[in-house]
C-alpha cells in the first residue's frame, strides 16, 4: 500500500466550511499522514530536516490548499522554497523524490466556467498550476492532474460531502498504486471514470 | 618663592586649569596646555617653581606607571601574546635603527664614543606618556598605528632595563666612587651575581602573575563585598604601589611591572572598576608630569647656544622620524598610518631623563652635555603635539586616505559597541543570544558573586555600579551604539537614562521594565524603547491555553501581535494623560483603576480587529448579498 502525505495549508482553516468537510473525510484514513502546516508552523519557522524525512517516508505527496489569488497560501510557498533544496530535491545526482507521485488538491470560490479563456479568470486551473507541475517535474516526481472542488461559494453542505467522499475514494485509488497512463484525457482527477462509476 | 606645599599646589593646579582649558578651546591636545603651563610657572618665566621641578618630576613619573597599568588592563594576555612579533620586530628595528643613526650623528659632531653611545640610547626611546596620551585622546588605540606605537613603546620599556644595566660598564671610575651619585638606582640585587639577578627578575615577574590571580583578585572581591567605595580606590593604589616597589627592588622599570600587573588583572571582573577608579588620578599625574617637563626646560642653556641646540633637535627629530617611517614601511602600514607613527613617536622620551642623569652620576657625561640633552629632550616632547597638528591638518588631508574609511568589515562588531547592564536571568538570555550572533556586549553587574560565577562560565562580565558615570565611561559608553538595561529596578534605568540624555544623546537606550506603571514613568521621561518583562510571556501562555482549547495557532499568533500593538498604543495614550500627584499609599488602588480602565477599553474597542483575509464565509455572504441585490 502506497503511503500518502497530505500537506495541508490554510491560513484560516477554522473559517473554511469546504475544507473542514474535505479534511474530515480523509485525515484519519489508514496509511494517510495529514500534515497541517499552518498549525505546525504558525510562525513560518519550517523545520526543513523533519519535512525532508517526512517526504522520504511517503510515496504520494498531496498539496492540499485553497486556490487564492491563483496560487497557494504563503506558508506552502515557503515550504516549497525551504524544503525542496538544491542538492536534495533537484540538481545533479539527486533522487530523494524520484518516482514519487505529486498532485494538487484545491478548492476555488469561483466556478469552473470562470476558469477558461472566455471566463473572467482568463486561464484554466491547469494553466495556473503550471509552476507546481514543473516543480514536481524538476524534482523527478510524477505529477497528476489536480483534484479540484470549485465554486464552493455556491455549494451546500450536501454537495461538499459528495466531493469529500470522492476525495476519500481518490485516496483509496492512490494507495493501490494508481497509475493511469493518460487519465482518459481528463483535466481533473474528479472526472476520471474510476471515481464516477458509483 | 615660598616653599609652602599649599602654594605650589595652587600654582600647579591653577596653571593646569588655565592653560589646558585655553589649549582645549583652541582645539589643541591637552598635552600642549600642560607643557605650556609648566613653562609659564617654571623658573624662567614667572619663577613660581624653581629647582623643585625635578623632584616633582620624580613624583609625576608615577603618572606614567599608572598609565601603563591602565594600558595593561586593556590588553588581555592572549592579545599580548599575539602581539609578540610586532613588539620585538618593530621595537627592535626602531631602537636599533635610531641608536645607529644617532650614534653616527653624535660621532660626526665630535662627541666621545661613550658619550655618543649613552646619548644615542636616550634618543632611541620615545615618550610613552605623550604618545599614548595623544593616541587615547583621539581614540586611535584600535588602529594599526595605535597598536604599532604601543608595541614600540613597550619594547622600549623592556630594553631600557638592559640599557640601565649596560651604562655602568662604560664608566671609567670604579663602582664605589660613584655610589653616592647613583643612590637612586641601587637596589637589593646589586651585590648578587648576574645569574641570581636574572633569576630574581624572572621570579618577580612570576610573583606578579601569581599574586594577580590568587591574591589581588580575591582581595578585590572582599573589598567589593564591603560596598565601601573608597576602599576600592585604596586597593587600586595599593596594587600599583606594591608592584612598583617590587620592581624597584629588583631593578626593573616600575612602568613595566605595572603594565604586567595590568595585563594579569585584565581578565578579572574588576577591570572596568579599576579603570574608572584610576583614570582621573592618572590624568592628573600625567598632567603634573608634563608640567614638570615644561618647567625643566632650561632657557639659559638654550640662550647660550641656540643654533647648536636647535640643529641637534631638528636632526634628532628627523632621524627618529626616518627610522619610524622605515619601520612602518617594513611592517606594511598604510601611508597615513606610517605618517601618524612617524609624527607621534619622533620625540625623546621621559626615560632619557633617567638614563642621562644616571650616566651623569657615573661621570660618563659632563654637566654641559647633560643639560643640553635634557633641554633637547624637553623641547622634543613639547614639539610632538605641534608636529602632530601639522601632520593632521596639512599632510594627512593630502595623502588621500581617511581614517574612518579604512576600517575593515570585521571591525563592525568592535565599533558597534553594546553595553549590557544587569546579568541576571533576563540579561544573561540577552547576552547569550547576542553572543550567538558574534556580538560581545560589555556586561556590567553589581553582584560580585554572580559576576565571579558567570566569568567562570566564560562570559565577559564586569563588576560595578552602572549608574556611575565614570564606570559607564570606562565601559566605553562614548563609543557605544546601544545601552541595554536588563535590570527591572526603575531607579537604575532612570539614572542611566538621565546620563545618556544629558551626556551621550547619540546612544540608544533599551530598557526592561517590571510593569506598566514603571513603563509610564520611563515613557514620561522621554524613553522610547521600553520592554515590559511580563507582556509577551503572559500572552504566549494565554496563546498556548487557547491553542490547547482548539483555536488555530496561526490565527492566535496574529492575534497576539495585534494585542501587543494595541496594548502598547494604549499605554502610550494613557501615559500622556495628566496624572495626579503620586501617592504611594494609593498606588495599589491606582493600579486596580488602571487595570479597570484597560479592561473597559478592551471591550469598547473589541480587543482585536478580525482579519478578513482568507475568510470564505465572509466572501460568500457579500457575494450572496450582491446577487440578491
Amino acid at each position: 500500500m502506497k503511503k500518502i502525505l497530505i500537506l495541508f495549508s490554510h491560513p484560516k482553516f477554522e473559517k473554511s466550511r469546504a475544507n473542514t468537510i474535505l479534511v474530515d473525510h480523509v485525515k484519519n484514513k489508514e496509511g494517510v499522514t495529514f500534515h497541517d502546516l499552518y498549525e505546525k508552523y504558525p510562525d513560518f519557522h519550517i523545520n526543513v530536516k523533519a519535512e525532508k524525512e517526512l517526504l522520504e517516508q511517503h510515496d504520494v505527496i498531496i498539496w492540499h490548499h485553497p486556490f487564492y489569488w491563483y496560487s497557494c497560501p504563503p506558508l506552502m510557498k515557503q515550504w516549497i522554497d525551504m524544503v525542496l533544496e538544491f542538492g536534495w530535491a533537484y540538481g545533479p545526482n539527486t533522487n530523494a523524490l524520484e518516482s514519487k507521485t505529486c498532485l494538487n488538491v484545491i478548492t476555488t470560490g469561483g466556478s469552473k466556467e470562470l476558469y477558461c479563456s472566455q471566463g473572467s479568470n482568463s486561464f484554466t486551473v491547469n494553466q495556473f498550476l503550471r509552476p507546481f507541475e514543473q516543480t514536481a517535474n524538476l524534482c523527478g516526481m510524477t505529477y497528476f492532474p489536480p483534484f479540484a472542488v470549485m465554486g464552493t461559494h455556491n455549494l451546500d453542505d450536501e454537495d461538499l460531502i459528495n466531493h469529500a467522499k470522492q476525495y476519500s475514494d481518490l485516496i483509496d485509488l492512490l494507495q493501490q498504486d494508481y497509475t493511469l497512463g493518460d487519465f482518459n484525457g481528463c483535466a481533473f482527477l474528479n472526472d476520471i471514470p474510476e471515481l464516477n462509476n458509483a | 618663592m615660598t616653599g609652602s606645599i599649599l602654594f605650589e599646589a595652587i600654582v600647579f593646579l591653577a596653571g593646569a586649569i588655565i592653560c589646558v582649558s585655553i589649549a582645549k578651546r583652541l582645539g589643541l591636545s591637552s598635552v600642549i596646555g600642560y607643557l605650556l603651563a609648566g613653562v609659564l610657572i617654571g623658573p624662567y618665566v614667572f619663577g613660581f617653581i624653581g629647582t623643585e621641578g625635578e623632584d616633582i618630576m620624580h613624583f609625576a613619573e608615577f603618572g606614567v606607571v599608572v598609565m601603563l597599568f591602565l594600558i595593561g588592563l586593556e590588553i588581555e594576555p592572549k592579545n599580548f601574546w599575539n602581539m609578540r612579533k610586532t613588539i620585538v620586530g618593530m621595537g627592535g628595528i626602531q631602537v636599533g635603527g635610531t641608536m645607529l643613526l644617532s650614534y653616527i650623528l653624535f660621532t660626526v659632531l665630535g662627541f666621545e664614543w661613550k658619550v655618543g653611545l649613552v646619548i644615542s640610547m636616550a634618543v632611541a626611546l620615545s615618550s610613552t606618556a605623550i604618545a599614548m596620551q595623544t593616541i587615547k585622546e583621539k581614540g586611535l588605540m584600535e588602529t594599526t598605528f595605535g597598536s604599532s606605537s604601543f608595541s614600540i613603546l613597550l619594547f622600549q620599556d623592556i630594553i631600557v632595563i638592559f640599557m640601565l644595566g649596560f651604562i655602568p660598564l662604560l664608566s671609567n671610575t670604579d663602582a664605589s666612587a660613584s655610589a653616592e651619585n647613583v643612590s637612586d638606582h641601587t637596589n637589593l640585587l646589586d651585590g648578587l651575581p648576574l645569574g641570581l639577578q636574572t633569576l630574581s627578575i624572572i621570579l618577580s615577574v612570576v610573583v606578579i602573575i601569581v599574586a594577580g590571580r590568587y591574591l589581588i583578585v580575591p582581595m578585590l572581591r572582599k573589598v567589593a563585598k564591603t560596598g565601601v567605595r573608597e576602599l576600592l580606590i585604596a586597593a587600586a593604589f595599593l596594587i600599583v604601589f606594591g608592584i612598583s616597589l617590587l620592581m624597584e627592588f629588583v631593578g626593573l622599570s616600575p612602568a613595566l611591572g605595572a603594565f604586567l600587573g595590568g595585563v594579569v588583572l585584565s581578565n578579572s571582573e574588576f577591570k572596568h572598576e579599576l579603570e574608572s577608579t584610576l583614570e582621573p588620578f592618572k590624568n592628573l599625574m600625567l598632567g603634573l608630569f608634563f608640567m614638570a617637563v615644561g618647567a625643566s626646560i632650561n632657557f639659559i642653556v638654550i640662550a647660550n647656544s641656540p643654533l647648536e641646540i636647535g640643529g641637534i633637535l631638528v636632526a634628532i627629530i628627523i632621524l627618529k622620524g626616518i627610522v619610524l617611517y622605515i619601520t612602518g614601511h617594513i611592517f606594511k602600514l598604510k601611508l597615513d598610518q606610517k605618517l601618524l607613527l612617524t609624527c607621534s613617536l619622533a620625540q625623546i622620551g621621559e626615560f632619557a631623563f633617567v638614563l642621562l642623569s644616571f650616566a651623569f652620576g657615573l661621570n660618563i657625561l659632563e654637566q654641559e652635555q647633560m643639560d643640553m640633552m635634557l633641554v633637547i629632550t624637553a623641547l622634543s616632547m613639547s614639539l610632538t603635539p605641534i608636529i602632530g597638528i601639522i601632520n593632521e591638518r596639512f599632510i594627512l588631508p593630502r595623502t588621500g586616505t581617511k581614517e574612518s574609511l579604512k576600517r575593515p568589515m570585521d571591525h563592525i562588531a568592535k565599533t558597534q559597541k553594546i553595553i549590557l547592564v544587569g546579568f541576571g536571568h533576563f540579561g544573561s538570555t540577552i547576552g547569550r543570544f547576542l553572543r550567538s550572533h558574534g556580538v560581545e556586549a560589555t556586561i556590567l553587574d553589581h553582584d560580585s558573586n554572580r559576576v565571579d560565577f558567570l566569568r567562570k562560565m566564560g562570559f565577559e562580565v564586569y563588576y560595578g555600579d552602572a549608574t556611575r558615570l565614570d564606570l559607564l565611561e570606562s565601559a566605553g559608553i562614548a563609543e557605544a551604539k546601544i545601552v541595554i538595561c536588563a535590570t527591572n529596578k526603575i531607579s537604575v534605568s532612570k539614572a542611566i537614562g538621565k546620563i545618556i540624555k544629558e551626556k551621550y544623546p547619540h546612544v540608544e537606550f533599551m530598557i526592561r521594565t517590571k510593569n506598566r506603571y514603571d513603563a509610564y514613568e520611563l515613557l514620561n521621561l522621554g524613553n522610547e524603547n521600553i520592554y515590559r518583562e511580563s507582556l509577551e510571556t503572559s500572552l504566549t501562555l494565554a496563546k498556548d491555553v487557547l491553542s490547547k482549547m482548539g483555536f488555530r495557532k496561526y490565527t492566535l499568533n496574529r492575534q497576539v501581535q495585534n494585542f501587543i500593538k494595541y496594548d502598547e498604543d494604549s499605554l502610550r495614550r494613557l501615559s500622556q494623560e495628566p496624572k495626579d500627584e503620586k501617592n504611594y499609599i494609593f498606588k495599589a488602588k491606582k493600579e486596580l483603576e488602571q487595570q479597570e480602565k484597560f479592561l473597559n477599553e478592551d471591550f469598547k474597542r473589541g480587543i482585536v480587529e478580525y482579519d478578513n483575509h482568507w475568510d470564505s464565509e465572509h466572501i460568500r455572504k457579500v457575494l450572496n448579498k450582491t446577487k440578491k441585490g
